[in-house]
């Protein structure tokens, strides 16, 4: 799944569009803490693992080639004192017969030389076709011992060479044995045997110089120690920890040993014989470095995580405060701009009311002017006096109500929302019944279909009729004089409809796309604020409807308002 | 000097009736209309000084009898009667008064603007 999925899923990225309730400033701050503190961590966190993953390879490499340059450099300088000492017996056994050899004072003498020379030998014996030592220097009496039945006489006769493991001899030290077998006419071999004790290769493995932590030694391939060891045992012990896999090159394994620490083990196995070289080292030592470093990185991390969720929280709080002041303001000044077009609506309204008073109050006034008229021209009428008083009581009746009416025009009070259980067609007719007048005299075919039976529906009269003046208002803008305006009613489900059509001049689609911005008016300068559509879809997405239009260009528009069909006690309920 | 004659357009004839007997009465030849295609053919026939023209009425409005008026006898002077408030008369609009008006005022603009022709 892809990131933005994944935030997608955990509602991340679906920020609330409407401000308005402290929830939702606290929905919207959490999210945006978390999307900010995950969209910084994330990569910190990844560059931490990478740049850690990286020294650590190059740290690793740079502590184990060293090791593995030093097994490699002392396998060679065994393998070589081995092959070494197995060339001068087997230079011994081709430079000499078997009968020269045979005699013990030649033996003896070669004997001398060879240990002058070489060092490391412990005995030298001659052995016959038929495996008995004939011929025998060093320090044990083994002349005449027969070793026919021995496995290393068998693989001396079939391989012409030998060199045995470590093994202890009669004075419990440790030697190797190795032998070369020379064929003499008649198909007849006999066996040149020299023993070497393990001091030099003891002598190899101290010039490593390991630390008192670490240990070196030789093993064979099936695990028994040929060289004392710090941890694991002694020669011919078998060594507790698995032997590493094969390899033709030096080489490094890590493993857990049998004291329980993680270990490094470098080793190198030897060419031509059974054995393996093996350096340990305890990782905690080798990666002493490593491990400081990694605690460093990690404090780092922690301390950048730290101060990145300091800043996110500090930051976010400031921004949602600044944002939820901001949108205060803007509540404000919306509910200012409603106000005023409020206003404009009853100044309208009031126009309308005054106009429909003042028209009879003009009759009255011109009929009791008359009558008065009339009265002071007779001069012998009867109850003169009390006549041109009452007639002067009615005319000052008339200028309190102009005064009331003009009064009325200039009159506009702040309305609070009120919500009630209202039957729809009847806020369509009230409405209606304001601009009915300016219908007649422009002869606009002003045609009602409202709906029978409409169950009563919970809003607010005066927002409804608001609303409906400003449609009618626009509609009447639309339409040229005997133009034809619709208004429907009608039950649609869950929902009363009320649409408002006309045969007006349509909009374009341009024009219906910013249909609901806030000053996008297409009338005349100085006849619109553009604000009326704009107002009208904000009453009706908090009365909990909906609006929509539709419209033609040179054909008309219909603007439709859907309201939720609830009563005052369900929504309280 | 000659005198006054006035044309009152209103569709509310008992308005109309009232104040045109009262002009009379006054000393100021009244007729009434109480439509506008009804009033232009009395100005073609009678040629008043002064129109009383109401705004709002079926039919032919006050604005564009206002027009008419303006086009073929330019010398007529025009008096708005209103019910409404604030009503925007145009540049050509004489004077206007705001119903129901008072007699004496009336009389006095129909004069001043006689005059003024």
């Amino acid at each position: 799944m892809s990131l933005s999925g994944w935030l997608k899923n955990l509602s991340l990225l679906d920020f609330p569009d409407e401000g308005g309730s402290p929830e939702i400033y606290r929905l919207l701050r959490r999210r945006i803490i978390v999307l900010m503190i995950l969209i910084t961590v994330i990569p910190l966190f990844s560059m931490a693992m990478i740049n850690s993953h990286q020294y650590r390879k190059t740290l690793s490499q740079e502590i184990v080639n060293p090791l593995l340059v030093l097994v490699n450099k002392s396998k060679h300088s065994m393998e070589l004192f081995l092959a070494e000492r197995l060339s001068v017996v087997s230079f011994i056994g081709s430079e000499h017969s078997f009968e020269e050899l045979a005699d013990e004072g030649n033996l003896n003498r070669i004997f001398r030389v060879m240990k002058q020379e070489f060092g490391g030998f412990v005995d030298l014996g001659l052995i016959d076709e038929n495996g008995v030592q004939v011929s025998y220097v060093g320090p044990y009496d083994l002349k005449g011992r027969n070793y026919s039945e021995q496995p290393w006489f068998h693989e001396v006769r079939s391989r012409g060479t030998f060199i045995s493991d470590v093994f202890m001899g009669f004075r419990r030290f440790p030697h190797i044995a190795m032998a070369v077998q020379r064929k003499i006419e008649g198909g007849k071999s006999w066996t040149l045997r020299a023993t070497i004790d393990t001091h030099t290769i003891d002598e190899l493995i101290a010039s490593m110089r390991l630390d008192a932590t670490s240990d070196g030694f030789l093993v064979t391939r099936d695990g028994t120690l040929q060289t004392a060891t710090r941890n694991y045992g002694g020669v011919l012990d078998h060594f507790p920890v698995g032997l590493p896999p094969f390899s033709g090159e030096p080489n490094s394994t890590e493993t857990t040993d049998s004291l329980g620490r993680e270990i490094l083990m470098a080793y190198a196995y030897f060419q031509n014989s059974p054995f393996i070289l093996v350096v340990v080292k305890p990782r905690g030592e080798l990666f002493r470095s490593w491990y400081t470093l990694k605690s460093e990185i990690f404090y780092v991390f922690i301390a950048g995580v730290l101060i990145i969720v300091l800043v996110v929280f500090k930051l976010t709080g400031y921004l949602i405060h600044r944002l939820q002041e901001s949108d205060e303001r803007r509540e404000a000044v919306f509910r200012e701009i409603e106000h005023s077009h409020k206003l404009s609506s009853i100044g309208r309204l009031a126009a309308g009311v005054a106009h429909e008073i003042n028209n009879p109050m003009a009759v009255i006034n011109e009929k009791a002017g008359l009558m008065k008229d009339l009265i002071e021209l007779e001069s012998d009428f009867k109850d003169r006096n009390r006549f041109l008083a009452l007639t002067d009581a009615i005319i000052n009746s008339v200028e309190r109500c102009r005064s009331i009416t003009h009064r009325l025009l200039g009159f506009a009070r702040r309305m609070e929302p009120h919500i009630e259980d209202l039957d729809i067609n009847e806020v369509i007719r009230e409405t209606v019944g304001f601009v009915e007048k300016e219908a007649l005299y422009r002869n606009l075919d002003l045609r009602l279909q409202l709906g029978d039976n409409l169950p009563e529906i919970a809003s607010d009269r005066g927002q409804l009729q608001q609303v409906f003046l400003n449609l009618l208002s626009n509609a009447f803008a639309a339409v040229e004089d005997r133009g034809t305006i619709t208004i429907c009613t009608c039950d649609c489900g869950d929902v009363l409809s009320v649409s408002v059509e006309d045969n007006g001049c349509g909009m374009s689609e341009e024009t219906l796309n910013r249909f609901y911005e806030p000053f996008f008016s297409t009338k005349k300068k100085g006849h619109g604020t553009g604000l009326g559509m704009f107002i009208t879809y904000g009453i009706i997405k908090r009365l909990g409807g909906r609006i929509e239009a539709k419209s033609k260009e040179g054909q008309g528009t219909t603007i439709t308002v859907h309201l939720p069909k609830t009563l005052r006690s369900q929504q309280t309920g | 000097m000659e005198q006054i004659r006035v044309l009152l357009v209103d569709d509310e004839e008992e308005f109309t009736s009232a104040l045109a007997e009262r002009l009379n009465m006054r000393g100021i030849p009244t007729l009434t209309s109480s439509g506008g295609e009804e009033a232009l053919k009395m100005i073609e026939a009678c040629h008043p000084h002064v129109v009383l023209l109401d705004m709002m009425m079926p039919g032919l409005g006050g604005k564009e009898i206002q027009a008419r008026i303006r086009l073929n006898h330019p010398d007529i002077s025009v008096i708005f009667l209103t019910g409404h408030g604030a009503t925007e008369f145009g540049p050509e609009c004489n004077d206007y008064l705001i119903k129901p008006v008072n007699i004496g005022e009336l009389i006095r603009k129909i004069q001043s603007i006689s005059k003024k022709d």
